[in-house]
């Protein structure tokens, strides 16, 4: 058991907000081959009853990346990310997220442990506005295959 | 159009996609998505891993897989909840062609309470699941 058992139930809050920009949510969509007008049309988003252009679903996998790596590539953590790959991802919505937000991602470790000799890390990250109020629940399984 | 809750039955297929791969965008959504591990661009590392070659970015996928959901619902804020599994990787060779992705999606429950439905999405490449329990939940008027 490479991965260190100390950390299952703690929060890693990370201090630097994620200005969600505009161009940031038109060059995901463009990434993601998407034109969903509400990814790049400010008026149409505003019709749609927007604030501004929002996200795409898995927009908030950008949004909580540097919060997520920090505590991954923490080497009290003991994560072999050579060999890290993704095993599941899921997001709880609880609003759209769109251009204007400020949103603060904080991390928790739900579980670790040993699938057929694999180290498996459970994520969940909770990304909150300026307000404090919930926008998005994260939960992500990561494996460090044993077999490299 | 967007769909409405009373005109949907379990069972109702969403309209499929079919898209390509390339590894440009691979590059494209390193660079959007912030998330640079060098298996997604650089073929010697994916092989010092035991891959065949370069693989998309799971979450890539997962996009894509989305995709068949809000381009049917037409307001991506109606997606609720979304999550998947990652099955298989999906091989991205150095061609134009790229890795050719089938999506397709039913409607696999229907909560007439909360007017919500659970889209349940198939994601194959090269004729194998690359995703598994793909879903969706999405509000409905």
């Amino acid at each position: 058991m490479a991965l260190n058992l100390s950390y299952v139930g703690r929060a890693f809050p990370y201090d630097e907000p994620f200005s969600v920009g505009v161009e940031k949510i038109r060059e995901f969509a463009r990434a993601i081959g998407d034109d969903n007008p509400l990814y790049r049309d400010r008026d149409a988003a505003r019709e749609a009853g927007y604030p501004d252009i929002v996200a795409p679903p898995t927009f908030a996998i950008a949004v909580i990346m540097k919060a997520q790596d920090a505590l991954l590539f923490d080497p009290e953590l003991g994560l072999d990310f050579a060999v890290v790959v993704h095993g599941n991802q899921r997001f709880v919505h609880h609003r759209p997220i769109h251009a204007g937000d400020e949103l603060t991602s904080t991390p928790f470790v739900d579980q670790v442990r040993v699938l057929a000799g694999n180290d498996v890390i459970s994520l969940r990250t909770e990304v909150t506005d300026v307000q404090g109020a919930p926008v998005c629940t994260a939960y992500g399984t990561l494996v460090a295959r044993a077999d490299v | 159009m967007t769909p409405v809750f009373d005109d949907l039955s379990v069972g109702d297929a969403l309209p499929p996609l079919t898209l390509h791969v390339t590894r440009a965008q691979l590059v494209r959504y390193a660079g959007a998505a912030g998330d640079f591990n060098a298996i997604h661009w650089n073929p010697r590392v994916a092989r010092e891993v035991g891959l065949p070659d370069v693989i998309a970015h799971g979450m890539l996928t997962m996009a894509s897989a989305g995709r068949v959901v809000t381009d049917w619902v037409g307001d991506p804020g109606r997606l609720r909840q979304f999550e998947v599994r990652f099955t298989r990787p999906v091989i991205v060779p150095d061609d134009d062609e790229g890795a050719e992705l089938d999506l397709t999606a039913v409607i696999g429950a229907l909560d007439p309470e909360a007017r919500t439905a659970r889209i349940d999405i198939t994601a194959k490449f090269a004729g194998q699941t690359v995703l598994g329990k793909a879903r969706a939940l999405v509000t409905l008027s």
